[in-house]
């Protein structure tokens, strides 16, 4: 076991796949002399070098459709966005383009790239630069989609993502950079494409991923000094969607909450809970809950900031009501 | 008369095709099967309403590929039948699939404007004004880092010479070096919108020589002139000098199949109609002796190897609709669930 810092362990996850596999690089602004806007690539340019690092003008949607292009070409190109925000700008890259190139030419080439991303609330950053804009990404077939909540997961969904065939976008969690953990890293983890049951109860199934998981996880330990226990499950990616294991603890405990970040209306939220209640729905004792960010922009005012989205007091209280 | 398997195997490989009466028969068998295009649509057999013919263009499309060589690679927008052609696609599949047929390119999930062939190094046609253009940046990069002497090449319309990626795009292959150009076919009109009525700069070549490439603009009307130009910068950007090529043509029909043109006047069509480059080679040839007759061959011979492609396109089967689901993820990974299983699974409640 050895403490790591969630940015620390996704530095390792390039390194480590950076040595093992010389097609890997990435491109994007200020990763390379200046170690990345949340100084995830630090240091890495002295390792791998500038044509490894690459670091480029502000052009999001060159920077994306480069890589689509490189990766086309045979490489595997990391793409750093540096703020999730930035992703409409590059929209017609990822979406008409990445997503679909397998798909339009009948199968016959793949678009193996990473977009990695940061996005979330929990700097001030105000409404442009704390958005969650993951429903924009999981509403796109061909696209897949991780977002690491914890330290290994951070090392290990990127060392996954870094051998998918199709194009992911992985998003990080702003507030997460600077949390530690005490990590094994050769210790196993769930494959790709499955949930994490964090913790397991009888009461009610928290399910969430990202920032939220760690909110969810101190408000089942509340939860659990007043006799009620949850269920809180990881998704660690959002597409592949592990379904399989939001229906078998659904089924076992009746009751069910979905946490989300982003704005509540038509969000990840709402397609969690819409499946959960279409396809577990006899087992259901209390409709399925959304727990998600208000429908409105965030503010730079921490209050503000703080009070638009999921906290675990929500949570807590959500649970609460909903199973008494 | 059945069509050779593969067109491209079957005859001068185009690249060799440099002298005139090659690029000749090159541009004679894009013109030709451009217009087997526009017959397939009349006859409600093509898949896409969406049909954008390059016909007055076939210069650009033939004098830029013939100074191409194995192993380059290229992505070209919605107008781009003639350019994977002169690259030597098989004329074929291409009908096929814009008929949107199983023995197509693509299986019939692309058409026209998503056509590619990773075989011939096309990247793939783009519905996207100006989405094609980057990717060629990405090979470009792949090409200089491993070394390979490809060059990568966008083709686009004048519209896209608006469209900011390419502005990215142009910077980041100056900027790093790279093996790419950029051939911007300028037929005067993105759909009803004149060149002029879209911009005040309406010199291209000169925004790409203000990023750091090479550029140049050339007529299209005579193919020689393009291959001139298009074999120098190519020859160029195999060097990491970066490039650009602006061919002046006219757009001789409407944007679409469907598009009769009306905000251009006939007296403008005439006029633009006259600049042929196709007719103009064939003059070209006349002139220096070439003998008609062998001219009339190439015309016939293109004229029957085309024919065959619509019977080619109209006897290939639909794709199962269980192929629907297949190409969205990579070929080991899980389908996506029909929307009907679903439905019944979920209806099926114990
Ligand atoms: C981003 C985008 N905007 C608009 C369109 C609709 N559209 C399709 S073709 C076209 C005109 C393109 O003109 P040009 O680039 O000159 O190509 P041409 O059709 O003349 O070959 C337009 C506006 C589109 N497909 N993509
Ligand atoms: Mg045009």
């Amino acid at each position: 076991m050895v403490e790591m810092t969630y940015r620390d362990a996704l530095r390792q996850a390039l390194i480590d796949a950076m040595t093992e596999n010389d097609d890997i690089f990435v491109i994007g602004e200020e990763v390379g002399r200046y170690g990345g806007a949340y100084g995830v690539t630090k240091g890495l340019i002295d390792q791998f070098g500038p044509e490894r690092l690459l670091d480029t003008p502000i052009s999001e949607p060159a920077i994306v459709g480069t890589a689509v292009g490189a990766a086309m070409a045979g490489m595997r190109p990391v793409a750093e966005l540096m703020y999730v925000d930035f992703i409409g700008m590059t929209m017609d890259q990822l979406c008409n383009q990445a997503a679909k190139i397998r798909y339009m030419f009948g199968g016959q080439i793949g678009v193996p790239m990473v977009l990695r991303t940061q996005g979330g609330t929990g700097r001030s950053a105000g409404a442009q630069h704390s958005q969650s804009l993951e429903a924009y990404v999981m509403h796109t077939p061909g696209l897949r989609l991780a977002m690491p909540g914890t330290v290994a997961d951070a090392y290990h969904l990127l060392r996954m993502a870094l051998t998918q065939p199709d194009p992911v976008v992985f998003i990080e969690h702003k507030a997460l950079y600077a949390m530690k953990e005490d990590v094994d890293l050769t210790a196993h983890v769930p494959d790709w494409g499955k949930a994490a049951v964090r913790r397991r109860g009888t009461d009610v199934v928290i399910v969430t991923y990202s920032r939220q998981v760690h909110y969810a996880m101190q408000a089942a330990e509340a939860l659990a000094g007043q006799g009620i226990e949850a269920t809180v499950i990881d998704l660690r990616t959002l597409n592949p969607l592990d379904f399989d294991t939001i229906r078998a603890e659904v089924e076992h405990v009746g009751r069910a909450m979905v946490v989300s970040e982003g704005p509540l209306t038509a969000g990840v939220a709402a397609e969690l809970a819409a499946r959960i209640s279409e396809e577990c729905f006899d087992f259901l004792h209390d409709p399925v809950i959304r727990i998600a960010g208000e429908d409105i922009p965030i503010s730079v005012s921490v209050a503000l900031e703080a009070g638009s989205v999921p906290s675990a007091e929500i949570v807590e209280q959500t649970a609460r009501k909903l199973v008494a | 008369m059945t069509p050779p398997e593969t067109a491209a195997a079957s005859r001068t490989a185009p690249q060799s095709n440099t002298d005139l009466l090659g690029l000749y028969t090159d541009m004679r068998r894009v013109r030709t099967f451009e217009e087997r295009v526009g017959e397939l649509f009349v006859r409600g057999q093509s898949a896409g309403s969406m049909l954008h013919l390059s016909i007055g263009e076939e210069s650009a499309a033939v004098g830029v590929c013939s100074a191409m060589r194995d192993g380059d690679t290229f992505t070209t927008h919605h107008r781009g039948h003639g350019i994977f052609l002169a690259r030597g696609a098989d004329p074929n599949r291409m009908m096929a699939e814009i008929a949107g047929k199983q023995d197509g390119y693509c299986h019939g999930k692309g058409g026209s404007m998503h056509i590619a062939d990773m075989g011939l190094g096309h990247l793939g046609a783009n519905a996207i004004v100006g989405g094609g253009i980057p990717a060629v940046v990405g090979a470009g990069l792949v090409a200089k880092r491993r070394g390979t002497g490809a060059v990568s090449i966008a083709f686009f319309g004048d519209g896209a010479m608006q469209q900011g990626i390419l502005y990215e795009s142009m910077n980041m292959a100056a900027l790093w070096d790279l093996p790419v150009m950029f051939v911007c076919i300028n037929n005067q009109y993105g759909m009803g919108t004149r060149v002029d009525q879209a911009t005040r700069a309406t010199k291209f070549e000169e925004r790409a020589i203000a990023f750091g490439l090479a550029g140049r603009a050339v007529d299209g009307l005579d193919v020689l002139e393009v291959r001139e130009a298009a074999a120098e910068l190519v020859d160029g950007a195999r060097t990491g000098k970066p490039a650009f090529l602006s061919v002046d043509c006219y757009r001789f029909f409407g944007h679409a199949r469907k598009d009769k043109s009306p905000y251009r006047t006939e007296a403008e069509e005439t006029a633009g109609r006259k600049r042929d480059p196709v007719a103009h080679a064939r003059a070209a040839l006349l002139d220096a002796g070439t003998d008609e007759a062998l001219l009339d061959r190439i015309d016939g011979d293109a004229a029957t190897e085309m024919d065959a492609t619509i019977d080619f396109a109209v006897a290939s089967a639909e794709p199962p609709l269980s192929s629907m689901f297949l190409d969205v993820y990579g070929p080991d990974e899980p389908m996506p669930e029909p929307l009907a299983t679903r439905i019944d699974r979920v209806l099926a409640r114990e």
